[in-house]
């Protein structure tokens, strides 16, 4: 078996408004950073663990993400795989 | 007193749960049943609350973790037995993590936790919850307390509810920013209702309200 991280990034779907982006947005000016046309605040989840090969990660990792990680009724997500 | 069992459920982080337990055995003399949510014995059970509160934390998201507990496992065939499951507030997003009711909960549109007195239009009559208040006057009273309140909905999902009258109530001045005002929807078979309003909260005038007496009767 062997190591693989696997960095999965959660985003609330573009139909969905996001209150808490638009504050930290409203934030952004206050500190003179204008001209942000959007700001969304998502999720990073980093997974450790062992596999015999990227396929078995993949599986685990999508029943993970379909199931728990997000929801997809407003959550989009991907990931990417880094053998250790 | 009814010889119904109404089961309510109990998640770490749950804090309606003794709310439930008065407004059920205290107002309505209704025997009462704690379920710890490792437990997934139901037997002799008639209906169930999944009262409001934070199970785990909140963590991840409202709901998403609660639904994975031995108990929540249960209520599917619970559920396809046709006996009753109402989901208050914490309790109505764990119905929409674990399937049983369509659409999401999330973050109010103001970002504000609101702890207020609610006006709601009851919508149906269906699955007899709102029956005695419906007869009465479409317009009802219910405490809310919530962060992340805001049901939202498709509006493919939106159609589904409407033309099979599935939404429970509408919020008369949507306070969250809920998809199309509702505050409170049910399954296809009208036997699981889920709902951010806490009916617990108005069982009694001293609380300033007596509403949600027949919400919770309809239990038993």
């Amino acid at each position: 078996m062997n190591q693989f991280q696997v960095k999965v990034s959660i985003r609330l779907r573009p139909s969905v408004l996001d209150p808490a982006g638009e504050a930290i947005k409203s934030a952004a000016s206050k500190l003179g950073v204008n001209n942000i046309n959007s700001l969304r605040i998502g999720k990073l989840i980093e997974v450790n663990l062992l596999a015999n090969g990227e396929n078995e990660v993949k599986e685990k990792i999508e029943l993970l993400c379909d199931r728990l990680f997000a929801n997809k009724v407003i959550e989009d997500y991907e990931y990417q795989l880094v053998e250790k | 007193m009814s010889n119904q069992t109404v089961g309510i459920v109990v998640f770490p982080g749950s804090n309606c749960d003794r709310d439930i337990f008065w407004a059920l055995e205290g107002c309505l003399n209704i025997k009462t049943k704690f379920l710890w949510h490792e437990s997934s014995d139901l037997s002799g059970i008639d209906s169930i609350v999944l009262p409001g509160g934070f199970s785990y934390g909140d963590y991840l998201r409202c709901g998403a973790v609660a639904r994975f507990s031995p108990v929540i496992n249960s209520l599917y065939d619970f559920v396809n037995s046709g006996r009753r499951v109402i989901g208050i507030c914490n309790g109505f997003q764990i119905l929409t993590e674990a399937g049983f009711l369509p659409g999401a909960l999330t973050r109010n549109k103001d970002l504000n936790f609101i702890c207020n007195n609610s006006e709601l239009e009851v919508q149906t009559s269906k699955g007899d919850w709102f029956k005695e208040l419906k007869e009465k006057n479409n317009i009802i009273n219910l405490p809310i307390a919530h962060g992340e309140g805001r049901y939202f909905c498709d509006e493919d999902t939106y159609k589904m509810l409407a033309d099979n009258g599935l939404i429970a109530l509408k919020y008369v001045l949507n306070p969250n920013g809920s998809s199309y005002d509702i505050a409170g929807i049910m399954n296809k078979n009208g036997n699981v209702l889920g709902l951010m309003p806490h009916p617990e909260r108005a069982c009694d005038e001293v609380l300033g309200g007596t509403d949600g007496l027949s919400i919770l009767n309809s239990l038993a």
